[in-house]
């Protein structure tokens, strides 16, 4: 065995939170000169993993060893001194400051008790050859695109002689090109002694620059394998720890849905706003899948709140159900039977300091209006149904929202509207940034109930899914609604109508 | 059980106003001494509730407030306005005793009051103004409106029928006290046994997400600062009535601290979200027995200030997640140390969590 020779090690570590044990007694090593993976799905355990690992959080039991040596972290700090650097999903420099002061801020080189500006270039010149990132050191961080960066982030990283490089989803925002130039620097500083712990949702990635991977799942550790012993279809049933089936199920049931029948639950007849959206025909009917394609910035986000009265229109008429009607504000859109979930889970979604309980019964709570509270009984019951039928975990109504990973905030929001039984659902992008087995479970409850009556709108920037899951996809770009079509569309097809190539 | 108490985040309001007590009753043996004389409860307790009613009564409007992420600076000022119209009313009046005098002038009081509560609800839930910006707009031009009332005089009054909402008795307890409790009551009810509550810590915690689950933002919000500033309108015409007068630049004068103090210290966040009534009491008598103990202890009345901030800051660190956090760090040093000699009962079999045995390779 070589575990004595880890340079950080993980014992039994548990962290928890009030009403989730996040981590629960996880064992983790990493070896020097390796890439690490660190995979599961969301709520898995693996940003607290690493928040343990950088200090962020305290950990109830279990010891963190590095090199051999059991240490105590109480801050971000100590885990830097300890020769751990991390960086992060979203690139936190100060964009306004130039390459080099990020580079060595707060450790900037002195001179007679001033900053010695031509020690940090230079100094900052070295660190960045190293890298074989050949930008001036003088320049504003801003005006780099992101990839670029993400690379002073790590050049950061490397200033404080770091030993260990946790690198969390650093691939989310870059280009194909940008992830080949972002593991080339990966593996020369895995050749020059750094143990790199790489977090991606990306499979492809995972597979192509790991060494080995640690498969966590539910806050335990399933296991640690190397990457070339390891299938792809063996890690994704590691992570999920069922099989892939339910999938296979879905797409049967899309193609099973019928064409639709009577009257559309909602017609919006040149519906747009100034000047995102110009004005566009829709037609949702019951039991249909309407899916919006297009790239960020589309119209896609745009049109969506438009329909539910987020922002008024300032064109176009809607039938709803065959009548005619304005719609001022989401609460009237609520009142005809609609129901949305924002894009943005946070900021506009859950109520984060409010418990399970309340965040489910939100919207049927402020339908029926203050004066007429659900009974306690009729909460729990609702509270309890829906936990069960959308596997919310943990099962535990009195949990804060906040403490809830994403996929299960986002079932939250679900039965937040599914409670309210509506009639056209209105989902943008509520597959994002969420586990391989909770999508699933998303996509699986969106054609179940689309196959139930419900008619559905449904944006993701996954064209997969979008294929998938819709009986019609309406494309829009630059907010134009450039093609509405049919759900033998494949993806290769929607991506050139996407991209303009045909038309 | 003991966790459970001193997790309560009412427990160190509680404990600080009964710490407070005890100081007070080894200064004066008497303290929590009541006697009854002409059928009227008297005592330094009955002083502390009668005192610290107005305050209780704008801390629970406040209190409201806070809870829908806004403040409400200007709540001095309707103290001022209130007093000050009421008063001139009455004493402009030819038959000043006259229950229908004062009744209208309380009606007239209390109209003003929930009129300038409408125009900070409209700032704040139409227009979006900052809610610290649009009442400081109030706090700055209510005294001097108050003033403009009262022509920049005190306006003494001789009415026993106005006398009685501040300085008189029913059922043996001070008017005041019975009101403000009503109050305290009536809001529970109103928030706790409707969903009004639940509608308005969503609000305080994700305004934006609230309107998308269809929430009434505006309708709620407006209404707090309209009954923000009804209590407000109430605490005025009981300090008035106490005295008998309107006195424009003192009537009310700094309350609005001290009712953002009472709710801080009744574990409510000026974040929003979340809030206690009971806390919010709780914190209006800490804040009261204060004065009262700087009086009765002989401090000198001016360091009264100080002395509030002090028991403010204890209140507050006791409050703050973080100072808890390092004073329950002393304590686990000494459970593990218990722990240490127990032997591991969790033996894993290494085997089973590295399920790949090519791993030795490594």
């Amino acid at each position: 065995m070589t575990a004595d020779t880890a340079v950080v090690e993980l014992q039994d570590v548990t962290v928890e939170f009030p009403g989730v044990k996040a981590l629960d007694g996880v064992d983790f090593r990493l070896l020097p000169r390796e890439i690490h993976a660190l995979m599961g799905e969301n709520g898995a355990g693996k940003s607290t993993l690493i928040k343990a690992l950088t200090g962020v959080y305290d950990t109830q039991s279990g010891r963190i060893m590095v090199d051999g040596n059991d240490l105590r972290f109480t801050g971000p700090r100590q885990a830097q001194d300890a020769g751990i650097s991390t960086v992060y999903q979203e690139v936190n420099l100060c964009a306004n400051l130039t390459v080099a002061e990020n580079i060595l801020l707060g450790r900037e080189p002195r001179r007679f008790g001033h900053i010695d500006h031509r020690a940090m270039k230079r100094r900052s010149r070295e660190l960045l050859a190293e890298l074989d990132l050949n930008i001036e050191p003088g320049s504003v961080l801003g005006t780099h695109p992101i990839a670029v960066q993400q690379l002073v982030a790590i050049a950061r990283a490397m200033a404080v002689k770091a030993k260990v490089l946790i690198l969390d989803e650093p691939t989310s925002s870059l280009d194909a090109d940008e992830v080949a130039e972002l593991f080339r620097v990966m593996r020369r500083l895995r050749d020059c002694g750094t143990a790199i712990l790489f977090v991606s949702h990306f499979l492809d990635q995972v597979y192509e620059i790991s060494d080995r991977m640690t498969v966590l799942r539910n806050g335990r550790l399933v296991g640690e394998y190397l990457t070339a012993a390891l299938s792809k279809v063996q890690l994704v049933a590691a992570m999920l720890g069922h099989d892939l089936e339910l999938l296979e199920e879905i797409g049967d049931a899309a193609s099973a849905t019928k064409a639709r029948e009577g009257q559309p639950v909602l017609s919006a007849v040149g519906i747009g706003r100034t000047p995102g959206v110009h004005p566009v025909d829709l037609d949702v009917g019951r039991g249909e899948v309407v899916g919006l394609a297009g790239l960020l910035g589309s119209g896609r986000t745009e049109l969506a709140r438009l329909i539910f009265g987020a922002d008024r229109a300032t064109s176009g008429t809607m039938l709803v159900n065959g009548k005619s009607t304005t719609l001022r504000s989401p609460r009237a859109a609520i009142a005809k039977g609609f129901a949305f979930t924002s894009e943005d889970r946070k900021g506009e979604g859950i109520i984060g300091e409010l418990s399970v309980r309340d965040n489910l019964v939100l919207a049927l709570q402020a339908r029926r209006g203050f004066a007429r509270p659900l009974a306690k009984k009729t909460k729990d019951d609702l509270v309890t149904r829906y936990l069960d039928a959308l596997d919310i975990r943990p099962r535990n109504p009195d949990a804060l929202v906040k403490n809830l990973s994403g996929g299960n905030q986002q079932k939250v929001l679900l039965a937040r509207w599914l409670i309210t039984d509506p009639e056209l659902l209105i989902l943008d992008e509520p597959t994002r940034g969420i586990d391989v087995g909770a999508k699933a479970q998303i996509q699986k409850l969106v054609t179940d109930l689309a196959a139930e009556g419900m008619a559905v709108v449904f944006i993701s920037a996954e064209l997969e899914e979008v294929t998938r899951i819709s009986d019609r996809i309406a494309v829009l770009r630059d907010g134009h609604c450039i093609a509405q079509v049919g759900s033998d569309c494949t993806v290769n097809e929607l991506t050139a109508l996407i991209a303009g190539g045909v038309q | 059980m003991v966790k459970r108490l001193t997790a309560s985040p009412l427990v160190w309001p509680a404990l600080a106003l009964i710490a407070l007590l005890a100081v007070n009753v080894i200064v004066t043996p008497s303290f929590l001494s009541i006697r009854l004389q002409d059928g009227h409860l008297f005592g330094s307790l009955i002083d502390i509730l009668r005192n610290g009613a107005p305050t209780m009564l704008v801390a629970l409007g406040m209190t409201l407030v806070i809870a829908s992420r806004g403040i409400d600076l200007s709540v001095g000022a309707v103290v001022a306005i209130a007093g000050a119209l009421a008063c001139a009313h009455i004493a402009g009046s030819a038959d000043p005793a006259g229950p229908g005098t004062v009744i209208t002038a309380m009606g007239i009081a209390l109209g003003v009051a929930a009129g300038l509560g409408f125009w900070n609800g409209i700032l704040v839930s139409i227009f979006g103004i900052q809610p610290i910006i649009a009442t400081l707009v109030l706090m700055t031009a209510g005294r001097g409106i108050a003033l403009l009332v009262t022509g920049g005089q005190i306006i003494t009054v001789t009415s026993p029928p106005f006398k009685t909402l501040g300085a008189g008795y029913a059922l043996g307890l001070p008017v005041a006290i019975l009101v403000s409790l009503s109050v305290f009551a009536l809001v529970g009810v109103l928030t706790r046994r409707t969903a009004l509550g639940l509608l308005l810590e969503s609000i305080g915690v994700n305004p934006e997400a609230s309107r998308l689950a269809g929430v009434r933002y505006r309708t709620i919000v407006f209404a707090v600062y309209v009954f923000s500033a009804l209590c407000a309108g109430v605490a005025g015409l009981m300090i008035a009535s106490n005295i008998s007068a309107a006195d424009a630049n003192n009537a009310g004068l700094w309350i609005e601290m001290d009712a953002i103090l009472a709710v801080v210290i009744g574990g409510t966040s000026l974040l929003g979200g979340r809030f206690s009534l009971t806390g919010t009491i709780l914190g209006a008598l800490i804040i009261q027995t204060l004065t009262t103990t700087v009086y009765t202890a002989g401090i000198p009345p001016e360091t009264t200030l100080v002395f509030k901030a002090l028991v403010v800051i204890a209140v507050c660190l006791m409050q703050a997640p973080k100072f808890r956090a390092l004073v329950r760090n002393r304590r686990p040093r000494r459970t593990s140390a218990h722990r240490t000699p127990e032997p591991s009962p969790k033996v894993t079999p290494i085997a089973q969590i590295h399920p790949v045995s090519e791993m030795s390779q490594l």
